[in-house]
């Protein structure tokens, strides 16, 4: 049976790992590759490393990073953060990558994610997605509304201002908008800063067909903040794709990992910080998930 | 000296670099007269199977495996290397492989995400030179859209389950393959690249 996977997340800028990082007998915490070699002893299925350096010139380094860390981790690794083209991409497997991910590059250019796959593979083309709830698009049944004095109860749905009335809809007949569960999320690029106006579940969608192998779906809304993964998006990307979605932003505590792997059928989940301060270790995790009937690599 | 067969496609620097990491020498070649001195050869490849057959009928590589495994030179296909010895493939039409196994590759059946990628358990059918003390069901790392289909299930090491139960690699005689990648399996998977080293030897 496949395994759920458990992934580290390392951010690089210039070639040096930043966020604080304990971990025991490292001679350099700062070394992305002693790090990811650390990582694959500890038991981590998978690396990601998120380059954010922030000059294009000094990009080169990423490159550096990744042959390195071919010659010492002997596990599959994505490098993601800044690529831009097919010769970015070119360069990254070549030097050892085994994926490569595309987020900003592939919103303005979907074409780069057809002709990556179509030359490298699908296997090697991860399309990252960094999605963020439309200010409480959620809508309710009517029957959950306190009527409203003079216009009776209605549907509340607050997306875009709109109020339905559900006392207009026909006898019997659910107002549409009151009983369709419609949260939605946009997708941001430019580090999270650059709002598309993409629909993110409609943008998944067009990434599998463009050949993306892989999406690694993060949710601004949750990342940072220790509250859990979001259940509700990732339910929602991995039931409209049909290739794996790795989950990420916003774990915090051992139960947030089962979450989103049993009710968000997430394929990969993936965490940062609560690894790097050792708050938790890929090891505790995976036997946790284990007891709980999630099959893993131990 | 191993020679791991550089065809134009996929990650040979990793593989290269796990044989170093056991204790073996590997070179990346794309010559033929290369692959005739060496002691045992390596297939490895992920990528498009119609773009592999014609860059190996091209080059003259394919003749050159086909005639030094009929020789009894060690011969590792990993993942795409591993269907490229199969008759035929369905992937993206018909295409004929280098026919050294009878069988075909076919897509993975659908009511599983594709590719199959990650960890998943490799159970041995029968013991093997390059499973040698590797425990049944090891987790091994997969990346693949395509699954091998040998005619005669003699040839079959070790199967896996993903939507259906698939030849995880093969072996008959000096001839070996496998449709995970030993070179991102972890400590499993550098055994297996160390059990074909010796095998070499």
């Amino acid at each position: 049976m496949l395994t759920k996977r458990v992934i580290p997340c390392l951010d690089v800028r210039e070639g040096r790992v930043v966020k604080g990082i304990k971990f025991v007998n490292l001679r350099d915490a700062g070394d992305p590759v002693e790090l990811a070699a650390a990582y694959d002893k500890a038991g981590a299925d998978e690396l990601v490393f998120l380059d954010i350096t922030a000059s294009y010139e000094k990009r080169g380094t990423m490159v550096e990073v990744a042959s390195r860390t071919a010659e010492q981790v002997f596990i599959p690794y994505t490098v993601g953060g800044g690529i831009r083209s097919l010769e970015d991409i070119r360069k990254l497997l070549s030097a050892g990558a085994d994926k490569v991910s595309l987020n900003t590059a592939a919103v303005q250019n979907p074409d780069l994610v057809r002709e990556a796959s179509r030359r490298y593979g699908c296997q090697c083309i991860v399309v990252a997605i960094d999605a963020k709830r439309i200010a409480d698009s959620r809508c309710l049944p009517a029957s959950a509304c306190p009527p409203v004095p003079g216009v009776g109860r209605r549907a509340r749905c607050w997306q875009a201002g709109q109020i339905a009335d559900s006392s207009k809809s026909e006898m019997g007949k659910p107002s549409a908008i009151g009983h369709k569960p419609s949260a939605k999320w946009e997708v941001y690029i430019n580090g999270g800063r650059t709002p598309t106006g993409l629909d993110a579940v409609e943008w998944a969608k067009k990434v599998a067909d463009l050949g993306a192998g892989e999406i690694l779906l993060t949710s601004m809304d949750r990342d940072g903040t220790k509250d859990g993964y979001d259940i509700e998006l990732t339910r929602a990307i991995t039931a409209a794709v049909n290739i794996p979605v790795i989950a990420s932003g916003g774990a915090g505590k051992l139960e947030h990992f089962l979450e989103v792997i049993v009710e968000a059928d997430a394929d990969a989940v993936l965490a940062a910080s609560l690894f790097h301060y050792g708050e938790l270790t890929i090891k505790q995790l995976k036997e946790y998930l284990r007891d709980n009937g999630v099959p893993v690599r131990l | 000296m191993i020679a791991i067969v550089d065809y134009g496609v996929g990650n040979l620097r990793s593989v290269q670099k796990g044989f170093e990491r056991v204790g073996f020498e590997a070179i990346v070649t794309a010559e033929t007269d290369v692959l005739r001195r060496v002691d045992g050869i390596v297939l490895p490849g992920v990528g498009a199977f119609r773009d592999a057959v014609s860059s190996l009928a091209k080059s003259g590589l394919g003749e050159e495996l086909a005639r030094n495994i009929s020789k009894g030179k060690p011969f590792l296909g990993i993942c795409l290397g591993l269907h490229l010895l199969f008759s035929e493939s369905e992937e993206h039409g018909i295409t004929r492989g280098l026919d050294i196994i009878p069988g075909r590759v076919a897509g993975l059946p659908s009511g599983v995400k594709v590719p199959h990628m990650g960890w998943n358990q490799v159970y041995k059918r029968r013991e093997t030179p390059i499973f040698k003390g590797i425990a049944d069901g090891s987790n091994f790392y997969f990346v693949h859209s395509y699954y091998a289909q040998p005619d005669d299930e003699a040839v079959v090491a070790t199967t896996t389950e993903y939507g259906l139960e698939f030849t995880s690699s093969v072996c008959c005689d000096n001839l070996f393959g496998v449709q995970f990648h030993p070179e991102k399996s972890g400590e499993v998977g550098l055994k297996i690249l160390k059990n074909f080293g010796e095998l070499c030897d």
